[in-house]
């Protein structure tokens, strides 16, 4: 094969609960589907070699590196992004809610792959221990906020996540 | 960063991957997980023109098999770090491993890195690579030629090298049941999700380090220290015999040594504690 031959594959992946067709380059990575071809940019890119996790995003309900995924790899897989969160906080998800509570983010670049690691991390374990916690993010780096106040986002969130409605004088 | 272009093939069964790589050559590169293969692309370090995929193979189940009058702990190449991590199987027969694999990268890289594609990547910080080397454990691979095993001592070969061909495909490892041995992993890093600056791995009379040359590596001094009866402190001071470990701006040679003896020698301590010192 010589350098300008550019293989593509059609890929079906269900985006944020909605099945979306595209045709990209087989070297497409995960991330560039979903922020050039789809316009889904909240997921970031950060480091650009699988360090700092602010494209963290969940496949089949792992949180991934979408940094590190091929866009080929997703063929009939289910992906969530940041914008396929929501929750009963005004629109936003007990996670979201809690990062606003204590203040979890200050420039906000690494906020969205944060927020899908931290779900990822509840989905699979609501209560978890600050430990836990701490454990879950060791692939996401922030360089604002010296992580105590998103510990403490997400630990508010493993508190006030299972009410079936929003907080009294929590939500807006 | 891009890769540079390549075919991507979604392999289907273990023939089609081996006469993909027979046709495309050293043009051909199988991909498992990605989590090393895919950074190494971007940064133009590696550029396959043929990515053979080994998703859909399968190749995800862990479980023992008899192996003459004992038992064989078997793990597919495509396991994830994390299922290898959290799979009751293997800390029954294998805790070393379990435990190696819990500290690799970060969550992300466990969910998509796999055993086989860590060990076939043939790095001398790996961690898994570290522990099935004390673990005593083989490779099986397929090629055109059939099926053949590799012991994990004969495995590595170099820098990101190793003695699986080209044309070969790993497809499960096989590790001889340690269940009820003292063992240890011992991982030192600067930043919780870094490679190994060191490692050391103790199962029972075998020591493996991380990081201390181009290859995993046995430390050959401290196993036979102990074999003729040294302490396990005054083995540890062999720990780096034999080793050629790298200098770089995380640390130099002799710091690497010096770490080396130290993990070496807590490693020991706790395989010979038992479980009740692990946190």
């Amino acid at each position: 094969m010589s350098i300008s031959e550019h293989p593509t594959t059609v890929v079906n992946v269900e985006v944020n609960g909605r099945t979306v067709r595209a045709e990209v380059e087989d070297r497409t990575l995960l991330v560039h589907l979903l922020r050039e071809h789809l316009r889904l940019t909240g997921t970031h890119v950060g480091c650009d070699t699988s360090n700092c996790g602010a494209c963290t995003v969940i496949l089949d309900g792992n949180a991934v590196k979408s940094c590190t995924v091929l866009a080929v790899q997703t063929q009939g897989r289910s992906v969530r992004t940041i914008e396929g969160v929501d929750g009963p906080f005004d629109g936003r998800s007990a996670l979201q809610e809690g990062f606003r509570q204590c203040h979890g983010l200050q420039c906000g670049y690494c906020t969205p792959g944060m927020v899908m690691a931290s779900t990822a991390l509840l989905d699979e374990n609501p209560d978890p221990t600050e430990r836990e916690i701490r454990e879950a993010l060791e692939g996401n780096i922030c360089r604002c906020t010296g992580y105590q106040m998103i510990v403490e986002s997400i630990l508010w969130a493993a508190e006030h996540g299972t009410a079936a409605s929003p907080v009294d004088g929590v939500a807006s | 960063m891009i890769p540079a272009p390549f075919r991507y093939v979604a392999a289907t069964s273990i023939g089609e991957t081996i006469g993909a790589l027979v046709e495309f050559g050293d043009e051909a590169k199988i991909i498992a997980g990605g989590q090393s293969l895919l950074p190494l692309m971007r940064l133009r370090l590696a550029a396959p023109t043929v990515l053979v995929d080994l998703d859909g193979l399968g190749l995800r189940t862990i479980r023992t098999e008899p192996f003459g009058d004992r038992t064989e702990l078997v793990i597919d190449a495509m396991t994830s770090y994390r299922n290898v991590a959290a799979s009751p199987i293997v800390h029954d027969h294998a805790p070393l491993l379990a435990r190696a694999a819990s500290l690799v990268g970060d969550p992300q890289v466990r969910n998509r890195g796999t055993l086989g594609g860590g060990v076939a990547h043939a790095d001398p910080a790996s961690d898994v690579s570290c522990a099935l080397l004390a673990l005593d454990a083989r490779a099986v691979v397929i090629g055109p030629t059939g099926r053949r095993e590799i012991a994990f001592d004969d495995l590595f070969t170099g820098f990101w090298t190793s003695s699986i061909a080209a044309d070969e495909v790993l497809t499960e490892v096989r590790i001889p049941s340690a269940r009820g041995i003292g063992w240890s992993y011992q991982k030192f890093t600067i930043r919780s999700q870094d490679w190994a600056l060191v490692a050391a791995a103790v199962c029972g009379g075998r020591v493996a380090l991380a990081s201390m040359a181009t290859q995993v590596i046995r430390a050959l001094g401290t196993e036979s220290a102990l074999a003729a009866g040294a302490s396990p402190a005054d083995a540890a001071t062999a720990a780096d015999e034999g080793s050629d470990p790298p200098a770089d701006l995380r640390g130099s040679s002799a710091y690497r040594r010096h770490l080396a003896r130290v993990l070496v020698a807590d490693a020991l301590e706790e395989a010979a504690a038992g479980k009740s010192s692990r946190r």
